[in-house]
């Protein structure tokens, strides 16, 4: 076999010393290097882009945190708002009401008053045509006019109702 | 037809003598050279953008990278980042030689039990020589595993230091039978297509396997010897 052969042993020795020699000091003085520079820039920028992506989520999550309370506040300020204005009508209502009613009452007692009035007037006068009524009945009749006392006796009579 | 063991021939380009020694410029250091030269286009060239967003080669030196840099980081750990550049110019060296070597009408230097010893010599002494600077005489408990009693000692010192001092030669062996034999092997099936006529099919189909099975041992006796680097690393480093 060529390879048990020492005589081409020293040179390929020699050019393994010379060419691995030769690409070590390639590698670990410009190539790793590099390599390394471009996977930690790399990692670098991606943990830089994770880190603002986090710190604007953080920023969204305080606005919308922002809005959420501002939107409960203008809710509750409605809500006491339209509390306020329904308590006010229904005041307003109720104090319409009640004067209403006390006027009704007021037209009605005076109405009552007046019908009473109006009644007793009638009731009066109902006595006096009656009477004379009677007079001139029994003068006719009789001749003679009765005796005014006895006419009115019978009169109240009558309108009592116990003859 | 070129007999099976011609490919692993070593023939001199320009002959060069220093002092009686032999120090041509074969066919075997050109092989070396390309190698080194791909890997250096591939790695410097393929960074050259400095992408952020990687094009596709600068995509695949960056996965080599990784590769190289997590097989330190978990089989060295912590102590083993001065030695990634030696690491990744070991395997992306011993890949490329490997992978170059199965064009047809190529040489494989990583068949050449000298190149492979070479380089597990370079691996085994520099680990020995970091183990004993690192820690000292204490470097030789390696010898004996911590909790076993005294007087196994008798046996097990022998017995690890045999291990040990095996293990340079189990490396280079290991790389240098597994491309001697695949490449061995190509030759040989390939010899039988034309002389079979039609049935040709039949050996050149095996072949495609063989082949692809080919490049397979290729990546992963670059990757063996490389892990077996780190491992050894690590013990020296760690003792155990």
């Amino acid at each position: 076999m060529p390879q048990f052969d020492p005589s081409s042993f020293a040179s390929q020795i020699f050019w393994l010393v010379v060419v691995f020699g030769a690409l070590y000091l390639l590698m670990s003085r410009i190539a790793l290097p590099r390599i390394t520079e471009v996977l930690d820039l790399r990692s670098e920028r991606i943990a830089d882009d994770l880190d603002k992506a986090e710190s604007l989520k953080r920023e969204t999550e305080q606005v919308i945190a922002a809005y959420e309370g501002a939107l409960e506040k203008a809710r509750g300020e409605a809500s006491a708002i339209m509390a306020k204005v329904a308590q006010n009508l229904a005041e307003q209502s109720t104090a319409r009401e009640q004067a209403f009613n006390s006027e009704l009452a007021d037209r009605i007692a005076a109405a009552e008053s007046r019908i009473a009035r109006a009644r007793d007037q009638a009731a009066a006068q109902v006595r006096d045509i009656a009477g004379e009524l009677a007079t001139e009945v029994t003068a006719k009749l009789a001749g003679a006019a009765p005796a005014e006392a006895a006419v009115e006796a019978s009169v109240d009579r009558a309108m009592t109702g116990d003859r | 037809m070129a007999g099976p063991l011609e490919q692993f021939e070593v023939k001199p380009i320009v002959d060069i003598n220093v002092g009686g020694l032999d120090l041509s410029f074969t066919n075997s250091s050109a092989w070396m050279v390309l190698a080194a030269t791909v890997v250096t286009f591939f790695l410097i060239g393929s960074m050259r953008g400095r992408a952020l967003v990687p094009t596709r080669v600068q995509s695949m030196a960056e996965l080599t990278y990784e590769l190289v840099a997590n097989m330190v980081r978990d089989n060295v750990g912590s102590g083993g980042r001065p030695y990634f550049p030696f690491i990744f110019t070991l395997f992306t060296f011993i890949l490329f030689g490997n992978l170059l070597g199965l064009i047809p009408g190529s040489f494989t230097f990583t068949s050449h039990i000298i190149v492979t010893f070479a380089m597990a010599a370079v691996v085994f002494v520099g680990i020995t020589i970091i183990g004993i600077v690192k820690h000292k005489a204490r470097f030789l408990r390696l010898f004996l595993p911590a909790g076993a009693p005294w007087w196994t000692a008798i046996i097990l010192i022998p017995v690890e230091l045999m291990s040990y001092l095996s293990r340079p030669f189990s490396l280079a062996v290991r790389l240098f039978a597994n491309m001697t034999v695949g490449h061995l092997m190509l030759k040989v099936i390939a010899g039988f297509i034309v002389p079979l006529g039609v049935f040709g099919l039949l050996p050149l189909t095996g072949l495609v396997a063989v082949y692809a099975l080919e490049v397979l041992i290729a990546i992963i006796q670059a990757y063996v010897f490389t892990i077996l680097s780190c491992i050894y690393l690590h013990e020296a480093l760690h003792l155990h």
